[in-house]
């Protein structure tokens, strides 16, 4: 026999002693051992070496030679293969190749092999150590959240405190940037969202779903009853009956409809973490039942994907801009910052918690001017000052003419900049100054559209036509959130890019943004965020390609089924049964031209909905679409894994409960999207990444997402295919490994602390700033792999992502975009469908309603959960034992209509009725009123159509797309009236919202 | 011996309620004993976030700034009737003892700043105690200073003088300091809040077109007496900000005998106003 033989020989017989050996020195590897009795069989594919092992009581025995009913046998083609599989550490290139070549491969029972597989990994993971003790016996966890990373204090496994990270001396952080003799430095700390400072509340929270559930008449064998989906309350089950409710379904789906019958939705958001994202195990088991997916449209991007990004490329970040060096140049040069419906402050810059917070500070210290256009005086503007203009909403694009209209006319632009990077100046000149319509866009005329005087905007244009100015729109300033996702969005982008262009967009201190982004990290060390598809194996609709499955060996996974619905026509395509969607697709500016259809050809209807968290309710313009969506008979079956009982999930059929990321093991690293947000982690003042702890056991009987998929899988056969027989802890130290990590941290070390702060970026390091290769004539130098090559039209590197090379400012992928005259080439300003123009309607509903991004929950991750969050005084107002969701009223409006302060009024239109609490403030101009989307509450007073006590706002927007061709949602402003709203007698609030003390 | 003072910068408060929350995370569910028992799970705001807002639009501003127990010197709620039940720490942190304070929601009135709170679950009074037990633990400061991103608030252990010697060198205020409490919360450019401000815009035709008035002098007069002098911005906006409500009849008007629609205008202020515009003449 040859070496290699003997020593598999050697190895087989060996691990018996190694079982026995872990089994004696630790509690929790004996109590895995006796949680099965089984037999194992471990072989040859000839069988010329095999040895079973048999569990039994916790005992293990081993025998060479076959066993005649093993429940499980892990078959290796040979003995090179074997010894190589078997030879720790486990080596996972080598496996996951052995697997996908059949070189090994794992029969049995899945059940078993899950436990096998997680014994054999405790070998090595049981000695893992993580956490640190603290002084008064707790032990100090580390979490990651959307808001910022924490560290969590855990007594008797309960999380006494979650608290912000403040660095130490083993960190390397902390920089000093100098501007105008001055010099700023960040502090050392994790400055998180408010948000993520009320998780312990969240885990905690009343609305936790603790048990797998039922619909009380749900009968998958009998009567289903779909009509009262919403109605009819819940009966507790057990983990068993709710697993074989759904994997029956879907086998029966699959066989009964055909593929494409099982419809996977989700949120954008859920929890943090590369492994228990939506993209990463959620996508991964997707694909291993075959779905049809709801796909997303660019929601928060809008106007940016559909408009912008004609002009100048960037389709890679959906039409936003890449922001990279801007904070130190503005803070070094620009002498005037335009927030143009912009407000860092409420959103954060999404996932940057408050780091950016201080640095408006110091540009206020520096004495750059400030200029807010917002029909909101809103908290970035109270936090900064300067001036206001409270445009009418929907209208700003009008102002933008005007002001282009004067630097024509008084020659305040940068005419270098217009002769050598852009085209198409003269034919846009003549839309601005009426050659081409008749109507010369002048002050004058915008001071008719848009409610701001005429002197003022001709006094802002000149100012910024002198003066270096930063353009801030939306969350980060360059891009998504704001004015970008009403009905106007799409001409509000393409405004905006226009006016950097007039003024020489890159040059030194002329750039968008709004000092939330550009900070001197170092942004070339590697670590995936989530858009890199953590462990799907997902190729095509993620970023994992490209560095996360070179870097991080596991099985690719592939949805055969090539149908999809458009999130904004879900209810459509169930109602009506047919939808018609534009894609997503960052790879090209012509790719979001393309239509797809609902039913694909072949393809089985929608008759089930597998929804992943539960926010569609208010969060998705339209919603009260879904709720009519949810009683289709055209569903036979709703699952909902989630969290929390939110809005959306009491019309689910069947519940799993999900646990939060605070009872599970993931690791993540902060405000670190990847995909279309690649490099985001340049808007913290620190990377960081974490490894994240699990603080807690599981709540009541929840489980986390990734383990409920597993268990599913496993009763489809494809537990081991899903999961690789690896534990959420083995893919944490799998991702990690595929990292940079391990070059700075070792696993121990990175296990226990929890956390690593990536040292900052070095001065002669630091990334250029964006657009200063294309204003200066030099090959692109930024660290972002946007455009593809393809996607220059001449030299790779050089010029922009537009057919020209050029800045376009009568776009030629619009221009071939022929017959659709909403996005014509050359921008017209068009007034909104849903405005103080659309006569009948504004008699009717004479408040145009903002519904903005949520300040204090990210998206219904917080609100709504009796958490903290609901207490805070700007979030929700708390009434005869009911939260209420705020609408913001000017107080001219308030006085009309006998409102005061806190009065709980009624916001409606034609589309539905939502109780708020009334803030009156002199914050919002006259005709305007303003509230939060991404209410976790709907909760219909009597039923569908009757005022919702929730806050679900969204329900009073329009699901009109912005443009026809497009899925460009225009949510965020509608008309309402509002009036003032008294409980009628007898109404209680919901039991679970009642308060026990006033 | 040094004790501890808050130092608040309403400037640099940008509503965040970092503060608020950590105080709800920290109290919530969690017994301190000898220090607090839990704060209701609903409603409690022993640390919390104020609004102001000044002015109509489109000329206001809006401040914003925590409020809590102020840990006083002279605390109104430490007297014969809650002797043992209230007691100040050599640090000037004043505790409630969460015992002895049982059932007396007598006490919960003592407090003219409205900083304590009833606990109708636990028949306690309570308030915000500075976070110290952690602080005995060797935390180095209270977690609402810990976790405000701009420095807004500012945990400060000194000596009284020194403290004293800073406020008075910084223009540091207390709230209500006729109460005579001696509060330990501190409050910089609190004029953002209790002050008010006079504003207005100024426009001019020039060439048959209405510009903004940028450079304009415009005069503030009380009493006969001109008080300040202020220059009209791009935008042709003035403003005199800093004055007390209440304080007179002021008179607003243009220097060097220049006159706008409005302009002189007379008016006695209890509140921010906006003049709006006028135009020159």
């Amino acid at each position: 026999m040859d070496m290699k033989s003997l020593r598999l020989k050697a190895t087989l017989v060996g691990l018996t002693y190694l079982f026995r050996m872990k089994a004696k020195s630790s509690a929790t590897f004996r109590a895995h051992l006796e949680k099965r009795d089984c037999v194992v069989q471990i072989r040859l594919k000839d069988n010329s070496i095999a040895r079973y092992y048999v569990f039994e009581g916790g005992k293990v025995v081993s025998r060479s030679g076959l066993h005649p009913n093993p429940q499980a046998t892990m078959m290796f083609k040979d003995v090179d293969t074997a010894v190589t599989l078997l030879t720790p550490p486990v080596n996972y290139a080598e496996t996951v190749h052995a697997g996908k070549n059949f070189r090994v491969i794992l029969m049995g029972d899945d059940e078993v092999i899950a436990w096998f597989m997680k014994l054999a990994n405790k070998i090595e993971t049981d000695g893992w150590r993580y956490g640190e003790p603290m002084s008064d016996g707790s032990i100090r966890y580390t979490q990651m959240t959307n808001g910022g990373p924490l560290h969590v204090y855990v007594k008797d496994d309960k999380i006494i405190r979650t608290n912000i990270v403040e660095f130490t001396d083993d960190d390397q952080c902390g920089w000093t940037m100098t501007a105008r003799g001055r010099s700023f430095s960040p502090r050392k700390k994790g400055l998180v969202a408010p948000h993520a400072l009320s998780m312990k509340a969240n885990v905690y929270s009343d609305k936790r779903l603790l048990y797998p559930m039922k619909r009380v008449d749900f009968d998958p064998n009998g009567e289903r009853n779909p009509q009262n989906r919403g109605k009819s309350g819940y009966v507790r089950i057990s983990w068993d009956e709710a697993l074989d409710i759904v994997s029956n379904e879907i086998v029966r789906q699959k066989q009964v409809h055909g593929p494409g019958a099982i419809a996977l939705a989700h949120p954008s958001h859920h929890q943090w973490g590369n492994v228990g994202y939506y993209l990463s195990a959620m996508m991964r088991f997707g694909n291993a039942v075959g779905v049809t997916r709801v796909v997303l449209n660019p929601d928060s991007w809008e106007g940016w994907y559909w408009g912008a990004m004609h002009h100048y490329g960037n389709s890679m970040r959906l039409g936003a801009t890449g922001g990279y060096g801007t904070l130190e140049d503005a803070l070094q040069n620009c002498e005037l910052m335009v927030y143009w419906s912009s407000d860092p402050e409420s959103q954060f810059g999404a996932y940057a918690g408050t780091e950016t917070s201080e640095r408006r500070l110091w540009a206020k210290e520096l004495g750059i001017k400030t200029v807010h256009i917002n029909p909101h005086y809103c908290p970035t503007a109270s936090f900064v000052g300067g001036k206001w203009l409270p445009i009418r909403p929907g209208t700003d694009t009008a102002m933008a003419l005007a002001i282009m209209n004067v630097w024509i006319k008084e020659g305040l632009y940068d005419r270098w900049f217009i002769e050598n990077r852009t085209t198409g100046f003269e034919e846009w000149k003549e839309y601005v100054l009426g050659v081409t319509d008749g109507v010369d866009k002048t002050p004058e005329w915008q001071a008719v559209e848009t409610g701001i005087s005429a002197r003022e905007v001709r006094a802002l244009a000149r100012e910024w036509g002198r003066k270096k100015t930063y353009l801030g729109c939306g969350v980060n300033g360059g891009g998504f959130g704001g004015a970008c996702r009403n009905a106007s969005g799409i001409q509000w982008a393409r405004a905006m890019v226009m006016l950097m262009a007039m003024q020489g967009w890159g040059k030194p201190g002329v750039n968008f943004g709004n000092l939330t982004t550009g900070a001197p990290v170092d942004l070339e060390f590697y670590f995936p965020g989530y858009g890199e598809g953590g462990i799907s194996g997902e190729l095509m609709a993620t970023g994992s390609a490209t560095n996360n499955y070179v870097r991080m060996p596991h099985l690719p996974s592939v949805n055969p089924v090539q149908q999809s619905i458009p999130r904004q026509r879900l209810p459509e395509a169930i109602l009506d049964g047919f939808a018609e969607g534009y894609f997503l697709d960052p790879m090209a500016a012509e790719n979001q031209m393309r239509p797809f259809f609902y039913p694909s050809p072949g393809y089985s209807k929608v008759h089930m909905l597998y929804k992943y968290g539960a926010s569609y309710m208010s969060t998705i313009n339209g919603s009260s679409r879904f709720e009519r969506m949810y009683q289709s008979p055209e569903l036979e079956c709703v699952v909902s894994q989630a969290i929390w009982m939110e809005g959306e999930t009491q019309f689910a059929d069947v519940i799993l409960p999900a646990c939060t990321q605070f009872e599970r093991f993931d690791i993540g690293e902060w405000s670190n999207s990847g995909g279309f947000g690649l490099h985001w982690t340049g808007q913290l003042n620190h990377r960081v990444i974490a490894l994240q702890h699990k603080c807690i056991e599981p709540l009541g009987e929840s489980k986390s997402d990734y383990q409920i998929f597993w268990d599913i899988c496993k009763r489809l056969g494809l537990g081991t295919y899903y999961s690789e027989g690896s534990s959420e802890e083995d893919w944490v130290q799998r991702v990690y490994k595929s990292t940079d990590l391990p070059k700075h941290i070792s696993w121990k070390k990175f296990l226990r602390k929890g956390y690593f702060v990536v040292p900052p970026e070095t001065d002669g390091r630091k990334a250029g700033v964006d657009m200063r290769w294309f204003y200066e004539g030099r090959p692109k130098d930024l660290p972002e792999p946007y455009p593809l090559p393809a996607g220059y039209s001449g030299r790779f590197l050089h010029g922009l992502q537009t057919q020209s090379g050029k800045f376009e400012f009568v776009p030629n992928s619009l221009k071939r975009l022929q017959g659709n005259e909403d996005r014509p080439p050359v921008l017209q300003y068009t007034r909104a469908f849903e405005g103080p123009h659309a006569t009948d309607l504004y008699a009717k509903y004479p408040l145009q309603l903002l519904i903005a991004h949520q300040r204090f929950s990210f998206h219904t991750a917080q609100d709504g959960k009796s958490s903290a969050v609901n207490d805070v005084l700007d979030h929700r107002v708390l009434k005869d034992g009911h939260y209420y969701h705020i609408v913001r009223v000017a107080r001219g409006d308030a006085v009309a209509r006998g409102i005061a302060h806190h009065d709980l009024v009624r916001v409606f239109n034609d589309r539905g009725s939502v109780i708020c609490a009334a803030d009156v403030t002199e914050r919002m101009a006259p005709g305007i009123a303003h509230s939060y989307e991404s209410s976790a509450l709907y909760e219909p007073i009597d039923g569908p159509g009757t005022p919702d006590l929730g806050g679900s706002m969204n329900l009073l927007s329009p699901d009109r797309m912005q443009a026809r061709g497009t899925v460009a949602s225009a949510g965020s402003l509608c008309l309402v009236q509002i009036e003032k709203w008294e409980r009628p007698e007898g109404l209680v609030a919901p039991q679970e919202q009642r308060e026990f003390a006033s | 011996m040094k004790k501890w003072n808050l130092v608040v910068d309403v400037e640099r408060c940008n509503n965040c309620n970092n503060c608020f929350l950590v105080v709800k995370d920290e109290h919530g569910g969690n017994d301190f004993p000898g220090y607090a028992a839990p704060q209701p799970a609903k409603g409690a705001r022993w640390f919390r976030v104020e609004r102001q807002e000044r002015g109509v639009a489109p000329m206001i501003d809006a401040s914003h700034y925590p409020v809590a127990c102020n840990h006083c010197d002279d605390a109104p709620c430490m007297n014969a009737e809650t002797a043992g039940v209230i007691t100040k720490r050599a640090d000037g942190i004043v505790l409630i003892d969460p015992v002895r304070a049982k059932g007396r929601k007598d006490i919960v009135g003592m407090c003219p700043y409205g900083h304590i709170h009833w606990n109708d679950e636990l028949q306690l009074p309570q308030n915000w105690i500075f976070e110290a037990h952690l602080l005995d633990q060797g935390w180095k400061e209270p977690r609402v200073s810990q976790v405000c991103p701009t420095g807004a608030i500012e945990a400060v252990k000194v000596e009284d003088a020194a403290m004293a010697e800073r406020a008075a060198r910084e223009g540091l205020r207390t709230l209500r300091p006729e109460l005579g409490a001696k509060p330990r919360i501190y409050y910089r450019n609190f004029d953002r809040v209790d002050k008010i401000f006079i504003g207005g815009s100024l426009a001019e035709i020039r060439d048959g077109v209405e510009e903004c008035a940028e450079g304009v002098q415009v005069e503030l007069w009380l009493n006969g007496e001109r008080l300040a002098t202020t220059t009209t911005d791009t935008f042709g906006d003035y403003k005199f900000d800093g004055l007390e409500p209440d304080s007179g009849e002021y008179e607003v008007r243009l220097a060097a005998e220049r006159f706008a629609e409005g302009l002189p205008a007379k008016l006695r202020p209890a509140k921010s106003e906006y003049l709006g515009l006028g135009r020159l003449g």
